[in-house]
């Protein structure tokens, strides 16, 4: 069983947001994947951006200069 | 065959784009199902695409490109997604029924329409546009290029109009996008309508609709959206609120292939050649005793070349043309019929013959010659 540990997760509208946020992390060498939306954040299918905990200044930073558009910033243990 | 029949569906396509497609069929998952590969890599691959095409018209982001599978289902959620009962709306005699019909469904459920007429050379008057405006008036909808004549429309001028008289104005660019300068800013387009398989040279099964920002129209689909699946209707964000079902993302792999075709020879040297094969063609028939060619070729225009020869239907023209020497063009009605009204051949119909970047100088020059041998 994988250990757990406290992550930072991007949820979003759509499946392009998600798409345009992996392009974004990949270009400024972010780490992080995307990964099945986590149940407790959303009851809908669709897919989350999951990146370790100290990324997370840095995708919320890259994410208000692009302008792109997501739906929420969450920590939780994954 | 030689295929003139480049406005229907542009033939041949670039390798690249069938590589594309067969490249996606082997590997590609359902775009924003699921977070495993290959689901991802079709999200991916319908992002890039989404791009692609945003950079191509000149929209701000990529979430203002909706992807459909024609320009026809592009122009039904704009127009009906836009427009509503007690909406005037003008329009032009030159379009195309997938502009006339969504219209005329309008029309019936309490909309009113008023129409900007062509002269015989399927020319309009573009002070009609403004004389039409009525204080109810609620947008413009229009051919970029009539599908029959070829003759260009001034998208940049109706959308400075529009823009100026507050108007929504969506452009039919079916038979220009791929060889024309479309940016939706620079023309005040607020929704672009566009087909993947004609001069874009993608798969039949490709379109889309790009929007200005700010405008939503309606869903016309509601349904699959891989995203808040306990809504009870579909999301209310771009490009999902416009996109219900899986896509088409085969025939989009080559849509991207496409537009990476187009970028690398330039749309200045599409537009040249396009030309040039269109002028040698006119040229060489529009001396031909009997023939009488449709349109406007004083100016700028799609490679499209409409004629009748005397005597002959057009189904009967362009059915000699096939058996006898394996060239390829479409007779009839087109789809336009305000514009055959227009140029008095609803009985004859007319043979078109339309080139593409890729038509060779040989194919122009044998079905000139068939012309001339038919006409004598």
């Amino acid at each position: 069983m994988r250990q757990k540990q406290l992550r930072f997760i991007v949820t979003f509208h759509t499946t392009a947001e998600a798409m345009a946020l992996e392009k974004l992390c990949r270009t400024l060498g972010i780490k992080g994947k995307l990964i099945s939306a986590p149940r407790a954040l959303s009851p809908d299918c669709g897919i989350a951006w999951r990146s370790p905990i100290e990324t997370a200044s840095a995708v919320k930073k890259a994410i208000a200069e692009s302008g792109l558009e997501i739906h929420g910033f969450h920590e939780m243990e994954l | 065959m030689i295929y003139l029949d480049n406005a229907a569906t542009s033939l041949p396509k670039p390798p690249a784009v069938i590589d594309a497609v067969v490249h996606a069929m082997k590997h590609m998952g359902n775009s924003g199902r699921a977070a495993h590969e290959n689901a991802l890599d079709a999200s991916r691959l319908i992002y890039e695409a989404r791009e692609a095409a945003a950079r191509f018209f000149g929209a701000a982001k990529a979430s203002q490109v909706i992807f459909t599978c024609n320009a026809t289902e592009a122009l039904n959620i704009a127009i009906k997604g836009l427009f509503g009962a007690g909406d005037h709306i003008i329009t032009t005699v030159l379009e195309h029924n997938s502009v006339l019909r969504p219209l005329y469904e309008l029309e019936n459920q309490g909309a009113s329409l008023s129409f900007v007429k062509a002269d015989p050379m399927g020319r309009v008057r573009y002070e009609d546009f403004e004389a039409l405006i009525r204080p109810e008036t609620k947008g413009i909808v229009c051919t970029h290029a009539s599908n029959l004549t070829g003759n260009l429309l001034d998208i940049k001028r109706i959308g400075q109009l529009a823009s100026e008289r507050g108007l929504l104005f969506i452009v039919d660019a079916a038979q220009t996008a791929g060889v024309f300068d479309l940016n939706i800013r620079d023309m005040k387009i607020d929704a672009l309508c566009f087909t993947g398989h004609k001069s874009l040279f993608g798969p039949q099964g490709t379109g889309g609709l790009v929007l200005a920002e700010g405008v939503l129209p309606r869903p016309l689909k509601s349904g699959g959206s891989g995203v808040q699946s306990y809504l009870r209707s579909q999301p209310a964000e771009l490009p999902t609120r416009l996109e219900a079902g899986t896509l088409n993302g085969h025939g989009l792999a080559g849509l991207l292939a496409a537009f990476c075709f187009l970028n690398e020879i330039g749309l200045a040297e599409i537009r040249r050649r396009e030309a040039e094969l269109t002028r040698h063609f006119y040229e060489a028939v529009s001396k031909i005793p009997g023939i009488t060619v449709y349109g406007d070729f004083s100016q700028e225009r799609a490679a499209i070349v409409s004629l009748n020869l005397e005597g002959l239907s057009s189904s009967e023209l362009s059915d000699i043309l096939s058996e006898d020497y394996g060239i390829a063009t479409r007779p009839g009605a087109h789809c336009a019929p305000l514009m055959h009204e227009a140029l008095g051949t609803v009985e004859q119909g007319a043979s078109r013959f339309s080139f593409s970047y890729l038509t060779s100088d040989d194919d122009i020059e044998a079905a000139a010659a068939a012309l001339k041998e038919l006409s004598q």
